[in-house]
């Protein structure tokens, strides 16, 4: 079977036309550079994508704190993901890399910090 | 204007998102000593805190980044090399012997400056700029002020989402406005083609079963208190939409992501002149404007399309203000360079000195298999081969020194086959 997909991994954005049988990708083409190899290969059977979203902060600079998984995960598992972080709730300070959640659903992955967020006690 | 405090700098950087940020930072490395970065938000780093999204730094960091996060690392330096900058702070006029009139909470000041780096950015277009028709309800807003409310401020705004544009920026709110439980009903398109880099449209719209309706735009706007409904029409050729082909979509709230103004208002008050194709400052290989000793660069100059591409830019600004400072430039000779068939901007518009060029060029129409040529008169000096060009790609080709030695003069046009 064929299908073309869109790399996504930079913003070149090759079209990648995928050759694929059963569980073995046969052939890959229109990449132009290796990173689109690996690519191709897991969004022809296990897509992943890197998730970034926000996390709610108590006495922080800011409400909410950016985030995002340590790497890319499952397709699958982003909205579940999303319905546990709505859940979460973290202290400032935070620095990034910060680990928001370890061990996202047995995945290895974490869920980590991407912003700073200094201390300020909220007077409401 | 006797109440503002007088103060002598080398430069002063205006704006501190990605392109102050680099071009204060090459500016110092560079051997500027006395220098200033203005900002008028009360933090650093622009847009890019509010940009949670990954993609960035790629070219410059080989790594996936998220905005807060590439932006810190600027932030970061700009420490380390002790850059001092002022924060709520408004910089209300450049004189063309360059001063720069500054409203900060402390004080009313007037820093004399040796030269200028314009680092401004971006505004976005709104409703009111391209005439939607309809009442005025709540419920209209431009991608990015929804970006900043969700992503900075912990407000959703609203359930049922069209919306108008594009571009990367509507794009990436769809996805996001998704995530957050709203339904995105559609991303309306006016062009036959999108305006957003092709690896949004797999991870914004195809991951999430976003439609996609080319050719279309928003006609119609209605509601009362809140947006009830929208119209929307197919277009046609002419972009004007055709009759009969009108369909109304129930939602509450309309994004638009219409595009980009470089804000130059600023920029006007010295006097810089600005082209009505880029709406930034036309400028030569130095990134230096029509006023001798005012830079230029990042989305004040021309709306990019990656981050990375604003911070290379504004590194070559703060290099080259940093040599004006230090040193007297020396111009050899001034050739306009033409803009050709098929193209809707090459930066620099100018070329000064015999040196090695980088030219930012952006294509009228998306094409497969295109070159782009490089001719002095009708001799072609170079030419370039491109798979794909897309007006949403900028394209960077570098010209050697000895490539365009003793030229008289510079065009640049998409060949035909």
């Amino acid at each position: 079977m064929k299908k073309e997909i869109i790399c996504i991994v930079c913003p070149m954005g090759c079209h990648l036309n995928v050759e694929y049988a059963q569980k073995t990708v046969l052939s890959i083409g229109g990449n132009r550079c290796k990173l689109g190899l690996e690519y191709a290969e897991k969004e022809s059977f296990n897509p992943e994508r890197t998730l970034t979203t926000t996390v709610k902060v108590t006495n922080g600079h800011l409400p909410l704190v950016s985030v995002r998984t340590s790497k890319p995960v499952s397709k699958k598992l982003i909205f579940k993901t999303m319905a546990l972080l709505s859940k979460v709730m973290v202290e400032a300070p935070i620095l990034i890399g910060d680990k928001i959640v370890e061990n996202l659903f047995d995945t290895k992955a974490n869920i980590i910090a991407t912003k700073n967020i200094s201390f300020k006690k909220r007077s409401t | 204007m006797n109440n503002f405090t007088s103060q002598d700098v080398d430069l002063i950087v205006i704006g501190g998102g990605p392109a102050g940020l680099a071009a204060a930072i090459s500016a110092k490395k560079n051997g500027a000593q006395n220098l200033i970065i203005i900002e008028r938000n009360n933090w650093l780093g622009g847009i890019l805190p509010q940009c949670i999204h990954d993609g960035f730094g790629l070219e410059i960091f080989h790594e996936p980044l998220t905005g807060p996060e590439y932006a810190q690392r600027y932030i970061d330096e700009l420490k380390k090399l002790n850059i001092p900058y002022m924060l709520n702070s408004m910089a209300l006029e450049i004189t063309p012997d360059k001063k720069v009139f500054v409203a900060s909470p402390e004080d009313l000041f007037c820093f004399q400056a040796k030269a200028i780096i314009l680092a401004m950015g971006c505004r976005e277009r709104t409703r009111g700029q391209i005439y939607i028709p309809g009442t005025r309800p709540a419920g209209v807003y431009t991608a990015g002020v929804a970006q900043n409310l969700i992503n900075l401020k912990n407000m959703m705004v609203g359930k049922d989402v069209v919306i108008l544009g594009s571009g990367d920026i509507g794009m990436i709110m769809a996805r996001r406005l998704t995530l957050e439980g709203a339904k995105v009903h559609a991303i309306v398109e006016i062009l036959s083609h999108t305006n957003g880099l092709p690896r949004n449209i797999q991870q914004c719209l195809i991951d999430y079963e976003i439609p996609l309706l080319l050719s279309h735009t928003v006609t119609e706007i209605q509601g009362i208190n809140r947006v009830e409904s929208i119209i929307i029409s197919q277009v046609n050729e002419k972009l004007t939409s055709i009759k009969g082909k009108e369909r109304k979509i129930k939602c509450d709230t309309l994004l638009l992501s219409i595009g980009l103004i470089p804000e130059n208002d600023l920029s006007k008050t010295c006097g810089v002149k600005l082209s009505p194709v880029t709406r930034g400052a036309i400028v030569d290989e130095n990134l230096e404007t029509s006023v001798q000793g005012v830079f230029a660069c990042g989305n004040v100059l021309h709306v990019h399309d990656v981050v990375d591409f604003v911070s290379l830019e504004a590194e070559r600004a703060g290099k080259s203000a940093s040599e004006c400072i230090l040193k007297e430039q020396r111009k050899e000779k001034r050739i306009h360079i033409e803009v050709g068939d098929g193209l809707s901007y090459v930066l620099p518009q100018y070329i000064s000195r015999d040196t090695d060029l980088e030219l930012s060029i952006r294509v009228l129409n998306p094409r497969e298999d295109a070159s782009i040529g490089f001719f002095d008169k009708d001799a072609l000096l170079k030419a370039e081969k491109f798979r794909k060009v897309h007006p949403a790609q900028m394209i960077k080709i570098k010209l050697k020194k000895s490539e365009t030695k003793n030229i008289n003069t510079l065009r640049v046009e998409v060949l035909q086959k």
